[in-house]
């Protein structure tokens, strides 16, 4: 879900930047200090769930997890993806500096609005609409992220059309499985630890 | 889980303080991702050797990194020239390339490329904590520098529990596939990374707690600046000037 340095136009690029910085600093003022070391070792949990290569067929996928990691960090999904993908930019030279701003609000907005949108509801006494909603959580922010990859494609230039819509279309299997074990992964963890999902609701 | 791998080294560029390293790498990134010219791109390429020759890393590593790192490129690499209006060239099927679109996607690859090398050169060969240090020092936003090194920190630590849990399953014969058991067995895995995560950051922040921590943070890294910094500063700066004025400026 990386776009790479030099492929985006600088509108694109000025764009996602810009929104980033407003998501970052939301997410930094949400945050108060004592918060850091905890946001900090989620966000390292999910750096490495996202290295679990998870087989579909004959070939295998890596998990993004935008959609559990908005429920467990709300706001502050912000600077840890940010953080999350600064590492894989300067460890791994995935993504890049000038990509940073559009790759983070890529996979940061789907995860915020997944806490707007399931926050209250996984937790449903109800377990059938718990589930459903859990999986919806877990397609949509895939969903959502390559939607926001397609569109930041297509504004660069009318030739990555047809790239962008495959793209979209190759990401369709990524949503369903990761309806699939964000689905799973919260059954599990409304049984063993509901705390872990009220870390943020209850804290406003 | 090995970080830093290109950090471990003596050359020059090792040794740059990492302010005026960080400095570069952005100002170089942005005219690089933005410029289209191509004596501005050529000139950028060339200093992008350069500065991968005076880091004196292995050549191989480099080359497979880039190797990784080109999959987007690769992939744009299928649609691009069959999709931008232009000059026929040759037809595979009903797809028709044209010159334009060739040239398009050739450029995106060496920029791309470009970038990614002075990347490596410039911030992998500087430890991740001390980029951290050397940004806390660049006004970026202390909690952010928390964040990260709080977050560098623990990842090793998980990525250890990670193994941990794998090895567990591995012992009672788990052998991942296409199936609902696998789905399952990696969701309730990825639950309880979560929960082991939530736990020790319970730990940590009491143990801090009991440490005095009351949200202030101290930088204990400070830099400065060597002659040989305030040389190479201004040597670069003069490059990213020129590939600033051939892009934008000299006319064609």
């Amino acid at each position: 879900m990386h776009i790479s340095e030099g492929v985006l136009s600088p509108p694109v690029l000025v764009a996602g930047a810009a929104l980033t910085a407003v998501g970052v600093a939301m997410g930094l003022k949400k945050m108060d200090n004592e918060k850091i070391p905890q946001v900090a070792v989620l966000t390292a949990a999910f750096f490495v769930a996202s290295l679990i290569r998870v087989p579909v067929g004959p070939s295998a996928v890596h998990l993004v997890l935008n959609g559990l990691l908005g429920l467990v960090l709300g706001w502050a999904a912000f600077p840890a993806i940010l953080v999350g993908l600064a590492l894989q930019a300067l460890l791994f030279q995935f993504g890049g500096l000038t990509t940073l701003g559009v790759n983070t609000f890529i996979m940061a907005m789907p995860a915020i609005l997944c806490y707007y949108l399931f926050g209250r509801s996984i937790t449903s006494k109800n377990t059938g609409m718990a589930t459903a909603m859990a999986f919806s959580c877990g397609f949509l922010a895939i969903l959502l992220s390559s939607l926001l990859l397609a569109i930041s494609l297509i504004f660069t230039g009318e030739s990555f059309v047809q790239a962008a819509k495959v793209l979209v279309l190759a990401h369709l299997p990524v949503m369903l499985l990761e309806g699939l074990i964000v689905a799973l992964c919260l059954a599990f963890l409304t049984k063993v630890k509901p705390e872990l999902l009220g870390v943020t609701h209850a804290a406003g | 889980m090995h970080i830093d791998n290109f950090a471990s080294g003596d050359s020059l560029l090792h040794r740059l303080d990492p302010r005026v390293k960080i400095v570069i790498a952005l100002l170089f990134s942005v005219i690089v991702a933005v410029a289209d010219r191509p004596l501005c791109l050529a000139t950028a390429v060339c200093f992008s050797l350069a500065l991968l020759l005076l880091s004196s890393l292995s050549l191989r590593e480099v080359f497979l990194r880039l190797l990784a790192v080109n999959a987007f490129i690769f992939f744009l690499w299928l649609f691009l020239p069959f999709t931008y209006g232009g000059e026929k060239l040759f037809s595979i099927g009903p797809l028709t390339a044209t010159r334009e679109g060739i040239i398009y996607a050739l450029l995106i690859t060496v920029k791309s490329n470009t970038i990614v090398v002075a990347l490596i050169a410039l911030l992998a060969t500087t430890p991740i904590i001390t980029l951290g240090h050397a940004l806390g020092h660049l006004y970026v936003p202390s909690k952010l520098i928390h964040l990260l090194f709080f977050t560098v920190r623990y990842l090793q630590v998980l990525h250890l529990e990670y193994d941990r849990l794998r090895a567990a399953m591995r012992i009672r014969a788990f052998k991942p596939g296409t199936n609902l058991h696998t789905y399952r067995s990696l969701a309730y895995l990825i639950g309880m990374l979560l929960i082991k995560s939530f736990d020790r950051a319970d730990r940590i922040r009491k143990a801090m707690l009991c440490r005095g921590f009351h949200g202030e943070f101290y930088l204990l890294s400070h830099f400065e600046l060597q002659r040989i910094d305030v040389i190479m500063l201004l040597i670069m700066m003069l490059v990213v000037g020129g590939l600033a004025s051939l892009q934008w400026i000299i006319l064609k």
